[in-house]
């Protein structure tokens, strides 16, 4: 990677402190990775500060375009000659997106961070076990690393639609002392859901806490199904938002106090990740939807050609 | 490609011009003397503190906090928001944590951090209002932080079938009739621009007792996903904001300001750069109000600040002050 071709303004915030700053920022790559890209680029202050589950908010030159977009980090390099960079994943599904997958070696992004609370790291020593749901699967390689780091046993299970859509296979399994596929039309491992396997990886693993970043119904099918194991679970979860930095509102989720009562919480701010046994699931939006068991599981018995050709 | 995203460099915003720190950016607002003309809006910038992360906030000339309500407040279901052409819908549900919970969380962080405050008081009757504005008198009977309330009259009025307060000028005057009765500090009355006559509601709350106006609160807006055929927002309505009101707000600041030159205006909509701001002084406004233009730069306040003072600096503009209300009409 070369280095900036110009002098950048210097990031805007408070100095040496746990805090979020504005910077503009040269890209340094963007590359493809299955259906989704990586885009990386310089931010020493973000890179310095930043934590597993925390998240960037990058302005966006796209048409009509008003609000940044937030994107989850999906890992910093602190030192070496890649020191100061930081790598976000994302798919490119809107207009925003779409516009991000556009921008070229060396141009200037604007880009506020780090934001939002990070994935808290266990006290003690405890095997964990990461679920990843497509890119979802990008700020648990950050955070199984610190784990790793940490001396601690880490397994994996990461879902997806399609095999394709399955992020960082080899990261997966160069990371874990396990790692579960699963794919909706069983394209590579198993067959089903996340979910489909959780009981009896976490039988397998000695699984003492699980962490998941995906889609917010998968999120709510692991949460219940930790729930009901008895193991204590972290989610990083995705909501609409419009600030990202605490002031308008937009991302709440209702989280179930001590107390038993519900408040709406800042995803950005008081999150993105919470304990997913906390979240109030029944009074969101989030739906399990169909499951993959509804679907036949035996492919239909194979025709004989009089069936396909009639007596010749 | 019409774009709002700003790539402004803020070393590039100072160096220009000798004279710079001899514009007077200082403006007075119904009593309330401000450094410049560069507050927040009400609900874009939460209590101070979130903001506080990236720079002092006493910095900002005041901050207008979110709207403190008797109860404290859910809000709504999610989606709250959708983005829009050149701005977003929102329908949060005045969500807060009471005016209980405010002056014993809030209240003493701003006071600690010498921040000026304008008080947004909502309710959704006029006893409401009264007692969000009796509680936080009681709390700052000096008026040390709390220098003007901002009565956000776009609420709906229970009382009357859930109409808007600010639609219908007897009722909205009630609500100032109200609040005034105990106020203690100079009182600003948000309107909204979906009325027919903007004129006659700013005219009833003035008369009324509001010592000057907020000029404009969101527009109702809706979006509807083509797809599923849901409304964007779980509200079915929100309220738009971002530069795409701007010329609204302005047109408003101007009618309002051509017919009562002599009352303050916080002019509020869209404002994105110095030349907004500019635009809302020569309408009439004495001040601005920042709102969602901080979603997308928490640091446009202080850089306002000193755009506007180049701005002023390039022109020999010695001080903003000169500028308000100086829209010159064509020639008949």
């Amino acid at each position: 990677m070369s280095s900036p071709r110009h002098r950048l303004a210097p990031a805007r915030g408070r100095t040496g402190a746990d805090t979020p700053v504005k910077a503009a920022c040269e890209v340094l790559g963007r590359r493809r990775q299955g259906p989704y890209w990586v885009l990386s680029f310089a931010a020493r202050e973000i890179a310095e500060r930043a934590r597993p589950g925390q998240f960037v908010e990058i302005a966006v030159d796209a048409p009509h375009s008003l609000l940044r977009r937030p994107f989850s980090i999906a890992g910093v390099s602190r030192q070496g000659v890649a020191a100061g960079t930081v790598d976000v994943v994302f798919d490119a599904h809107g207009p925003g997106t779409a516009w991000l997958s556009t921008v070229a070696t060396h141009d200037v992004l604007d880009i506020v961070g780090p934001l939002g609370t990070p994935f808290p790291l266990p006290q003690r020593k405890v095997n964990c076990l990461l679920i990843g749901g497509g890119y979802g699967s990008a700020p648990l390689f950050y955070l199984g690393e610190k784990l790793v780091a940490q001396g601690l046993r880490v397994d994996m299970i990461v879902g997806a639609a399609t095999e394709d859509r399955i992020l960082g296979t080899i990261e997966a399994k160069r990371l874990s002392a396990t790692v579960t596929f699963t794919t909706d039309d069983g394209s590579y491992g198993t067959r089903g859901r996340v979910t489909d396997v959780l009981a009896d990886t976490v039988a397998a693993t000695g699984a003492g806490v699980v962490y998941a970043c995906g889609p917010n119904p998968m999120l709510r099918a692991v949460s219940e199904g930790c729930v009901e194991l008895g193991v204590p679970v972290q989610v990083a979860v995705e909501e609409l938002m419009g600030c990202g930095i605490g002031a308008c509102f937009t991302c709440v989720m209702p989280l179930r106090g001590r107390d038993g009562e519900v408040t709406m919480r800042r995803t950005c701010i008081e999150g993105p990740v919470f304990n997913g046994a906390r979240i109030a699931w029944d009074e969101t939006r989030v739906r399990l939807g169909p499951t993959v068991e509804d679907e036949p599981d035996e492919p239909p018995a194979r025709p004989t050609d009089a069936e396909l050709w009639g007596e010749r | 490609m019409s774009s709002d995203v700003r790539r402004l460099d803020p070393a590039e915003v100072a160096g220009h011009g000798a004279d710079r720190a001899e514009v007077d950016l200082s403006t007075d607002l119904a009593g309330l003397a401000l450094p410049d003309p560069i507050l927040t809006a009400s609900g874009c910038f939460a209590s101070g503190r979130e903001m506080d992360r990236f720079y002092d906030v006493d910095r900002i000339a005041a901050v207008v906090v979110k709207s403190i309500t008797r109860e404290p407040r859910r809000g709504l279901p999610t989606p709250r928001m959708a983005e829009t052409p050149s701005g977003m819908l929102n329908a949060i549900g005045l969500q807060n944590p009471g005016v209980d919970a405010w002056v014993a969380h809030d209240l003493p962080w701003l006071a600690e951090r010498g921040v000026r405050v304008v008080a947004s008081i909502a309710g959704k009757s006029v006893a409401d209002y009264r007692a969000v504005a009796e509680a936080l008198r009681a709390a700052d009977p000096e008026a040390a932080t709390i220098r003007a309330f901002e009565v956000n009259l776009s609420c709906p009025n229970v009382e009357d079938r859930g109409l808007v307060f600010a639609c219908d000028p007897s009722v909205a005057a009630e609500v100032i009739r109200g609040v005034r009765s105990v106020a203690h500090v100079p009182m600003l009355a948000k309107l909204t621009s979906d009325v027919t006559d903007i004129v006659a509601v700013a005219r009833a709350v003035v008369e009324a007792g509001a010592d000057g106006l907020t000029l404009i609160n969101t527009v109702l807006g809706m979006v509807i996903d083509p797809e599923t055929g849901r409304p964007a927002l779980s509200n079915t309505y929100g309220g738009l904001s971002g530069p795409a009101i701007r010329p609204i707000a302005v047109r408003n600041v101007h009618q309002v300001h051509t017919a009562m030159p002599e009352v303050p205006i916080l002019g509020c909509g869209g404002v994105r750069e110095a030349t907004d701001v500019i635009q809302f002084l020569r309408a009439g406004a004495s001040a601005v109000s920042v709102g969602t233009s901080t979603f997308v730069d928490p640091f446009i306040g202080p850089t306002l600040v000193e755009e506007l003072r180049t701005w002023c600096a390039q022109r020999g503009i010695a001080t903003v002050r000169e500028l308000i209300g100086t829209c010159t009409p064509w020639e008949a």
